[in-house]
């Protein structure tokens, strides 16, 4: 388990985490989403000791990481797979690591074959593609067989192929019981990957629950009702109180209302259905509406979506 | 011992040190046959002499000791050593014995070889260590390379970046302690306290003539003997050293 307290990186006069608190449980995956610059990365260096927070703490498993006895067989990260010495065979980096927490050299062999790179452990990792590169990183984070897992950005770059094998991988560590914390700039990515989310904007914390509640209360959901009886069953829906639109060719999209509520309306007034189907707001769209006030690089140029005409504030 | 082991395989499994190890033999051995193969009776050749070369191979030592850490920075891999070893000091500890040692091996090799080679080129030239002193300007040599590498390791971590680290190293080595003479009066007093210059004192002082660095106009009056020198020199480094250690100890990886 991961929990944060008030945990705070100021660098200078940017404000980089602000006072930011939240927990990780094991045995599933934990999104950290947050547009780019929102203190993702910070957060892990926090967590890994690597920077040190001006205020506030991270403990893993009860313990700030320095702490840590042979931290590699407590807590693995993939912060940045570039992470490697260009001239060092994919071998050589991860015998160092093992060495350095009294790990077995045949370890090393174990999780080069683990995460397919057996054939190519005595090439220099500066030949690796990006792809390579990655499934060396997380190697390196599997060497201690860790409970307790960090990976910044895991799929950035990587074909799709690559991304569902990322993803597969993660939900498989998080099915043996171990805490996977996985940052991301991408909700739809999120969205397949984690089942809780942590989400932040500007270094302060947004959200923090389950996936699904985040998708549901940050999206507009509507129902798309297709009839031939439209001029019975608007009447019957604005009753009720429900928000309707009109689409042309016999459909009506019904917002407030579930698809449960609309079916029975229907059948109470006889009115015959040919589709009734909820659909979903955009993620990218909750996500931008959510984070849109905390994104630090902000460009004025992107008015001309519906998106953007959320953000304007109250008084304008 | 594990953390050496681990620095020992970081330091072998990339290239930079082989290349750096080579050239800072090379250097000090073949400058040493140019010169035993041009000495003649007008100019002799001894022991000291044979040593002439010892500054190039420090100064490749130097840039050895630096990339050893900087490179760590350049690539990332320090973040996974201190992910990997939290108590940073124990790593950076356990580079400097590495490098150390491996240094002032170098430095032996450097200093016999350059002796070896000298006695092959001129068989009949008695270059024998039969005084202290012999025994000094030679085995000296991988002490000073030693206590170098842990000076150019210190300002590795402070600098955290090759091309600055190395520039500093090279200016400060070849010309900044040189130029100092150029101060009227004062200039060789404060020459007499400058790292390198007294390092150089520890290897050649009590020389009948002194070879010495600066070859200026007035020759600098040391104050230490030459194993003060030496202590001296070490003292210098291991304090660089040593704000390295709690420098990066503070700063953010």
């Amino acid at each position: 388990m991961i929990e944060a307290v008030g945990l705070t990186k100021r660098y200078g006069q940017t404000v980089a985490v602000d006072n930011l608190s939240f927990t990780v449980q094991p045995g599933r995956v934990t999104g950290f989403l947050g547009p780019n610059g929102a203190g993702k990365s910070t957060t892990m260096r926090m967590i890994l000791g690597l920077d040190n927070p001006t205020a506030g703490r991270v403990l893993i498993g009860g313990k700030p990481y320095k702490q840590l006895d042979r931290p590699l067989r407590t807590v693995g990260a993939l912060l940045d797979a570039k992470w490697v010495h260009p001239n060092r065979s994919a071998r050589a980096h991860l015998l160092w690591l093992a060495r350095s927490n009294g790990l077995p050299a045949r370890r090393v062999d174990e999780v080069l074959e683990l995460v397919g790179l057996t054939k190519v452990a005595k090439r220099r990792a500066g030949g690796f593609s990006l792809g390579m590169s990655q499934r060396l990183g997380i190697a390196g984070a599997l060497l201690g067989d860790p409970g307790v897992l960090l990976f910044d950005e895991p799929v950035n770059g990587l074909d799709p192929e690559g991304i569902l094998w990322i993803r597969n991988f993660m939900q498989g560590l998080a099915a043996d019981g171990r805490t996977v914390l996985v940052s991301s700039h991408l909700l739809s990515e999120m969205a397949l990957t984690a089942e809780d989310l942590v989400v932040i904007g500007r270094g302060k914390l947004i959200s923090q629950g389950s996936t699904t509640d985040f998708i549901e209360r940050s999206t507009e959901n509507t129902v798309l009702v297709r009839s031939p009886h439209l001029d019975k069953l608007r009447p019957a829906l604005l009753d009720k109180g429900f928000t309707v639109r009109e689409d042309g060719d016999g459909t009506l999209t019904v917002s407030g209302a579930s698809s449960d509520q609309i079916g029975d309306i229907a059948a109470a007034g006889g009115v015959v259905l040919h589709e009734l189907s909820p659909q979903r707001g955009s993620l990218e769209q909750a996500f931008m509406q959510l984070t849109g006030d905390a994104v630090e690089y902000r460009t004025d140029l992107g008015g001309t979506d519906g998106v953007a005409d959320n953000f304007v504030p109250a008084g304008k | 011992m594990t953390l050496l082991a681990v620095e020992r395989i970081k330091l072998f499994s990339t290239r930079s040190p082989w290349w750096c190890t080579l050239l800072a033999l090379a250097l000090p051995i073949g400058l040493a046959s140019i010169i035993a193969a041009n000495s003649n009776s007008d100019f002799p050749l001894t022991v000291s002499l044979t040593q002439t070369g010892y500054t190039f191979g420090l100064i490749v030592i130097m840039v050895l000791a630096a990339l050893a850490i900087t490179t760590e920075y350049r690539f990332g891999t320090i973040k996974s050593t201190f992910q990997a070893v939290p108590n940073r000091t124990a790593p950076l500890v356990a580079k400097a014995v590495v490098v150390t040692l491996l240094a002032g091996v170098v430095g032996e090799a450097a200093a016999f070889g350059a002796l070896g080679i000298s006695k092959l080129i001129k068989p009949d030239v008695a270059l024998t260590l039969s005084s202290s002193t012999e025994w000094r300007n030679v085995a000296g040599v991988g002490l000073v390379y030693a206590c170098g590498a842990l000076l150019a390791l210190g300002v590795g971590m402070l600098i955290r970046q090759t091309a600055g680290a190395v520039s500093i190293l090279l200016v400060w080595a070849l010309l900044a302690e040189n130029l100092v003479t150029l101060i009227p009066k004062i200039g060789v007093k404060i020459q007499a306290w400058l790292p390198f210059h007294v390092a150089d004192h520890f290897l050649n002082g009590g020389e009948p003539t002194p070879r010495g660095r600066d070859g200026g106009p007035a020759a600098v009056v040391y104050h230490l003997s030459p194993w003060g020198s030496l202590l001296y020199f070490a003292g210098v480094s291991l304090a660089v050293l040593i704000i390295g250690i709690v420098v990066t100890n503070k700063r953010d990886a």
